[in-house]
């Protein structure tokens, strides 16, 4: 249900067709090519919507049309003061063009129109668009967005780019963690998944802090270096608030989500398995990547797909530690949900998200097959 | 068998894990070329770790294995050309049985022709032939135990070690495998190295048996010699039924003795075989079948015993009786249509000097 009412808030738009469905079906009309205005009559629907629509519909619509153009809000805002005003005084205008030109006259600017024209549909993919920063033009074409306002493309490469990376690093680590949990006689490996676990039960927010506290620029790890000389003191390294910062605590964070996947498929592989190997003739290298490795495939792929869907989506660290240059995509839906409180995007960046989900969803499945997957 | 002629040779092998207990304790064992030695011996008896410090995943805490006259000791398991089979077979469930079977011959690097055409055979001779493609979780237990079989065999190794490698089958399967195995061995005549529990099945299949208990050979064997002249209590008890009776050497006559059994039973003659003085205390060990029933004979050893539970197996009758205090004595009496006797009955017991062994304690 969550999922469906959100990908259908994406392509929504028929909240503002309840406040000006006149305007809009007089807007149909217009023949851009002819006239460089809408008509007469588009304006007195205007007009006429404004002074007898309902206050908090028409503010929602105004949200709605400034996502399309800004500026719309104050436009409308000001028109309607002078429209009431009209309306109380019985003044009603013998031109209605000529008034709300008069009142404002951005009425004049046609560019306002068009972007009314993008809403006049039940349905809309502008969001999609707007997630991946293109917008549209008068005509309705699909065009780049201005250069300063494209932020989306670069944060989605920047998002799988950190998902891959963190999931790497999460198997490189984790491997050899869950082969000694696997392997190690019980009194050890207990104590070794007691240090395993101890970080999954803390506060995700004590620890993304902690890390901040260990990278930053006076933090541990840069005093300890200094101390050692490997650095010198105007050589701190700055591993905190920018993308490097947001892969160590991530990969701290999601670490466990690979090793314990891993460690469950290691823990029933035979013993005799590596040892049968050797006494064929395999070298104990030979034999742990012939025998052992694909052995591990289930429990890699249900935590490199654990790991990865997870960081994928990953929001509170990176918007901690990651700084301006290492803010993922989970970042702006959260953004534009409570501060912008532009659903209809936030909807449209969450389905582009599930989206690359489906995919390599579909992908691993097509690679690896998901009844090889393993948790436990 | 002379020192030449043995083609693995344990000497004077110790093994500790801990530093402090000995699981192994003095081994010597000379296994001739083409020779089928079983191990034998309960669980923990240290014939399993005997086994593994052959193919190389233990090493000897003291003393030396030779293999072919070479120590081995130092050459890792990958290079001893020793075939194995586990005891949950370890087949690779991620290979297909060829696969499998195809391994020990890629990481020799042999060519893939000869590759195919080694590993065809191989099923063949387990008459697997059909089932290459298969994986091993499509095969059921005994046929996971024949490529287990041929997977050892298929790189032409030196000696075959085979650990307990019917423990997880049933009854049936087992004695039919077990003659299986028998037969390739006779027909390639690799030498092989056998562990297990089972008594029968070392019988079965056996050229030599060597009994362990504790670390330490009881006595290593031919099948025929270990049942019927076993020369410890424990190897007479381990293998086949045994009947014990408790008792005291009064007198030593060359190879015979004179034994007071307990709480004043009689005396019995018996072969004096791990007794040294007079006065020593005995368990004198009789089969089963070699008790005579009914004897009229008036020959040494006369006594007569109380039948507390009869039995019918078909082909013979198992009583069960209390003979000079000791109520678990077994009988066997072959089903000849004349036993009429009931339990509770007495019977007149007899048995020959050469067919009771006075054994230590």
């Amino acid at each position: 249900m969550p999922i469906g009412d959100m990908l259908l808030r994406s392509v929504d738009d028929s909240q503002i067709n309840t406040v000006f469905p006149k305007t809009f079906e007089e807007y149909r009309k217009w023949d851009k090519s002819k006239d460089e205005l809408p008509p007469e009559e588009v304006y007195k629907a205007l007009f006429q919507e404004l002074a007898s629509g309902d206050k908090v519909k028409v503010g929602r619509a105004l949200t709605r049309m400034n996502y399309s153009k800004s500026g719309w809000k104050s436009l409308i805002k000001k028109t309607s003061r002078a429209i009431k005003k009209a309306v109380k005084k019985d003044e009603l205008p013998d031109n209605y063009k000529e008034f709300l030109i008069e009142t404002n006259e951005k009425w004049a600017d046609p560019t306002y129109w068009y972007a009314m024209g993008q809403m006049i549909n039940n349905t809309t993919s502008i969001y999609y668009w707007n997630a991946i920063d293109r917008t549209f033009d008068e005509n309705l074409n699909v065009v780049q967005q201005e250069e300063n306002r494209r932020v989306y493309v670069q944060t989605w490469i920047k998002t799988l780019k950190v998902s891959v990376y963190v999931t790497a690093f999460c198997l490189i680590l984790g491997f050899p963690v869950a082969h000694l949990l696997a392997n190690l006689p019980l009194r050890y490996s207990n104590l070794l998944m007691i240090f395993v676990l101890l970080p999954f039960w803390t506060s995700l927010l004590v620890r993304t802090t902690a890390w901040i506290v260990m990278l930053q620029q006076n933090g541990v790890i840069n005093g300890v270096l200094v101390w050692l000389g490997i650095i010198s003191e105007e050589g701190r390294l700055s591993m905190v608030y920018n993308e490097t910062g947001t892969l160590i605590a991530m990969t701290q964070i999601l670490l466990p989500f690979m090793i314990l996947p891993l460690y469950s498929v290691m823990r029933v592989i035979p013993k005799s398995h590596m040892r049968a190997a050797q006494n064929l003739g395999a070298k104990p290298a030979m034999a742990f990547w012939k025998v052992y490795l694909p052995q591990t495939i289930p429990g890699m792929s249900a935590g490199g797909l654990l790991v990865f869907v997870l960081a994928i989506g990953y929001f509170i660290t990176p918007e901690l530690v990651g700084g301006k240059d290492g803010k993922l995509i989970g970042s702006w839906i959260a953004y534009h949900l409570k501060t912008t409180l532009n659903w209809g995007l936030t909807a449209a960046l969450g389905a582009i998200l599930l989206g690359f989900m489906l995919i390599f969803y579909w992908l691993y499945n097509k690679i690896v097959g998901i009844d090889n997957i393993k948790l436990g | 068998m002379k020192q030449d002629n043995s083609f693995v040779q344990f000497k004077k092998i110790d093994k500790s894990y801990d530093g402090e207990v000995l699981v192994v304790k003095n081994l010597n064992l000379d296994i001739a070329k083409g020779e089928f030695v079983t191990m034998l011996g309960p669980s923990g008896s240290g014939k399993t770790t005997t086994l593994m410090m052959l193919a190389g995943f233990e090493t000897p805490t003291n003393g030396e294995i030779y293999l072919d006259s070479m120590p081995i000791s130092k050459i890792p398991p990958y290079e001893r050309e020793i075939g194995m089979v586990f005891q949950n077979y370890a087949l690779f469930p991620h290979m297909t049985v060829q696969e499998n079977l195809a391994f020990p011959l890629e990481v020799r690097k042999i060519s893939k022709s000869e590759t195919k055409e080694k590993v065809q055979k191989a099923l063949d001779m387990v008459e697997l032939g059909n089932f290459g493609t298969r994986f091993p979780a499509q095969l059921s237990g005994g046929q996971q135990q024949r490529v287990a079989l041929a997977r050892a065999l298929v790189f032409e190794p030196r000696l075959v070690l085979m650990d307990e490698p019917l423990g997880a089958l049933d009854k049936n399967l087992r004695e039919q495998m077990q003659y299986e195995i028998k037969h390739i061995h006779d027909r390639i005549g690799i030498t092989v190295v056998y562990v297990t529990h089972d008594q029968s099945e070392a019988l079965t299949m056996s050229n030599r048996i060597a009994v362990f208990n504790d670390g330490v050979v009881q006595q290593l064997s031919t099948p025929d010699i270990l049942y019927e002249k076993p020369e410890n209590s424990f190897v007479a008890k381990f293998i086949g039924e045994n009947n014990t009776l408790n008792g005291v050497v009064k007198e030593i006559n060359g190879n015979v003795c004179t034994v007071d059994l307990e709480s004043g039973y009689g005396s019995v003659k018996a072969l004096k075989i791990n007794v040294d003085n007079v006065g020593d205390k005995t368990q004198l060990s009789i089969r089963p079948e070699r008790v005579i029933i009914d004897s009229t004979k008036s020959e040494a050893n006369n006594f007569s015993g109380t039948i507390e539970e009869l039995i019918y197996l078909g082909d013979h009758i198992r009583a069960r009786l209390d003979v000079c205090g000791n109520n678990e004595f077994i009988v066997k009496v072959p089903n000849e249509g004349s036993f009429s006797h009931k339990e509770g009955d007495k019977l007149n017991l007899s048995w020959n000097p050469d067919d009771v062994r006075a054994l230590d304690i």
